[in-house]
């Protein structure tokens, strides 16, 4: 409950602090100052110290999975502001609204990874996905970034619209919203509590960017400014596949036997195309948004094996994730050339970002040593514990070979290549920072278990 | 009347909208399609609680059950609310940049 008011409340302090100040600069001090808040808030709860106790009828349930959850987004929030924060005083003027947006953003992450009824999840996605739209769009003059928002909102309301017809049948069928409620057991499968299942299922495939439903990914990605791009496909991202989990743990868990093979074949089809697609891309901005379509690919892994070690390795793997894309996408940022040429010679000019940068794509592929080789792992070992459909698990670790070729390209580019010095301007601060987001996936690779010993309180 | 009825009509009026979304090509009529299939859940929300209300009362005269499904169609209408003022502000966007509101133009991103 702490990170939602908290939150709220801080969107908007940074809206009145656009008000107060002209200085493009003092938005982002507030807002590091906000989400140190948050970090702290969130935590004081996990131990046991509410601020509020707000009584909402069993609507929210706090579980030390949801909280952890902030954590790991708020912490990598953290760090997109250190990283990206002086970005977005280029993208336009109203520097405090995008960050405001950003904590309303959080505050429906909040909502999405705490729910135990339909109606708050309902609300926590849409919370987390208008503001979206308006970011989508703050490059008003620019087309791309008009044309992104656009498809992005009539993909975003379209998806809204199916998943509020599953909530609409579900209740039809149990009369509930709440998730324990529902929660029906084998061989309560009417006709329309599987129609409401699928849409719900086809809903959060849209906003997870599943394949079928993940052809507006690479468009919006692309389109929006690369900024606000970094966010979007990591934490809102990572929070959806919580949601997603969350959802179909508590209200479907019972007859798990009867959607596990649509989720493993949505599973299967996200990986091979995520995975073949970002082989052939030229942009490495598009590669990205290809290769985030590929590890939801594996995030959706927890959701078809729906054990606890799915449920440990997707907090990992939302912490890999997040803190790898946001390194990759902050230098990219200050890239001006974003196709795998730009990169050319970038370790004759840049060694400690191109060997940062190293650190982060190896991440992202799964090499051992790195954090993404545990949440890759874990993954894989949560399917097998289901016992069932080994293929699903087979595809998994040939995509994960796959993926390599595209995140080798660029170190490829960047260690063996010949090009001109790309007069990329970083402060110390920054490699600082950068540096201290690579330790951190370097210790999660030695030691996931100091995260995910959290889950055990 | 039996809730099948209005099953039946908001399962139809939700089709629609799904339809006008995927032929049509321009951004206001597929504006007006998502919120016709959003109306349709609302139609049929209404429906369920008034039929959980029912048989809520047949079991025990002060009951009141099926309330909630109302109370989520107030939280539907203002989420979109706020969905229309985004996206009309999107749209308007658009126009001012191209003049045109056919989503036609949305295919220059493909490559």
């Amino acid at each position: 409950m702490n990170a939602i008011i908290l939150s709220a409340i801080w969107g908007v302090v940074m809206m009145y602090t656009g008000v107060v100040t002209k200085k493009k600069s003092t938005p982002k001090v507030v807002a590091i100052l906000g989400i140190l808040l948050l970090i702290t808030a969130n935590w004081l709860e996990y131990a046991g110290l509410p601020f509020f106790n707000v009584h909402t009828g069993g609507m929210l349930a706090f579980t030390s999975f949801g909280l952890v959850f902030n954590l790991v987004a708020f912490t990598a929030t953290l760090f997109y502001f250190l990283l990206s924060g002086s970005d977005m005083e280029d993208v336009g003027d109203n520097v405090a609204d995008y960050f405001a947006l950003i904590f309303f953003v959080l505050c429906g992450v909040s909502i999405a990874t705490s729910f135990a009824s339909l109606l708050m999840l309902f609300l926590g996605i849409e919370i987390m996905t208008i503001p979206l739209y308006i970011l989508a769009a703050s490059d008003k003059r620019n087309l791309k970034s008009n044309e992104a928002a656009l498809k992005y909102f009539l993909m975003g309301t379209f998806s809204t619209g199916l998943m509020l017809m599953g909530i609409a049948f579900l209740y039809g069928a149990s009369g509930t919203f709440y998730t324990e409620g529902l929660n029906l057991g084998f061989g309560s499968l009417t006709p329309m509590v599987m129609a409401g299942m699928v849409l719900l299922m086809i809903s959060m495939a849209f906003k997870v960017s599943a394949a079928p439903f993940h052809f507006w990914t690479p468009d919006v990605y692309d389109g929006t400014p690369t900024v606000f791009t970094s966010f979007m496909a990591t934490i809102v991202k990572a929070a959806a596949f919580i949601a997603f989990l969350r959802l179909f743990e508590n209200a479907f868990g019972k007859m798990h036997s009867e959607w596990q093979l649509l989720i493993a074949i949505i599973t299967a089809l996200t990986l091979i195309i995520g995975n073949l697609t970002a082989v052939f891309q030229q942009s490495v901005k598009r590669m990205l948004a290809y290769s985030s379509i590929a590890q939801a690919g594996f995030m959706l892994l927890a959701v078809f094996a729906l054990n606890n070690t799915g449920k440990q390795g997707l907090i990992l793997y939302a912490a890999a994730y997040s803190l790898a894309t946001i390194g990759v996408f902050a230098v990219l940022i200050k890239m001006k050339d974003y196709t795998f040429e730009g990169f050319n010679g970038l370790a004759k000019y840049q060694p400690l970002l191109a060997a940062l940068l190293t650190i982060f794509l190896l991440s992202l592929a799964g090499i051992p040593l790195t954090a993404g080789f545990f949440a890759k792992y874990y993954m894989l070992v949560a399917a097998l514990k289901n016992g069932q459909m080994f293929w699903l698990v087979i595809v998994g670790i040939l995509s994960a070979a796959v993926s390599i070729y595209y995140y080798f390209r660029v170190i490829q580019a960047m260690y063996f290549k010949e090009g001109k010095d790309p007069e990329i301007h970083v402060s110390e601060g920054f490699k600082t920072i950068l540096l201290v987001a690579a330790l951190i996936i370097i210790i999660l690779g030695i030691h996931p278990d100091w995260l995910l010993n959290l889950l055990n309180n | 009347m039996p809730v099948n009825y209005y099953i039946f009509l908001s399962v139809a009026l939700f089709c629609i909208g799904i339809a006008g979304v995927l032929t049509r090509r321009n951004a206001i009529v597929i504006f007006m399609c998502i919120e016709l299939m959003l109306n349709a859940v609302n139609i049929l929300l209404v429906a369920f609680s008034k039929m959980h209300h029912l048989a809520g009362l047949a079991a025990d005269a002060g009951s009141r059950a099926g309330s909630e499904g109302q109370m989520f169609v107030f939280f539907i209408m203002v989420v979109a609310a706020a969905e229309v003022t985004v996206g009309l502000a999107i749209i308007v966007m658009m126009y001012r940049n191209i003049h045109s509101v056919d989503i036609n133009f949305l295919n220059r991103l493909k490559h």
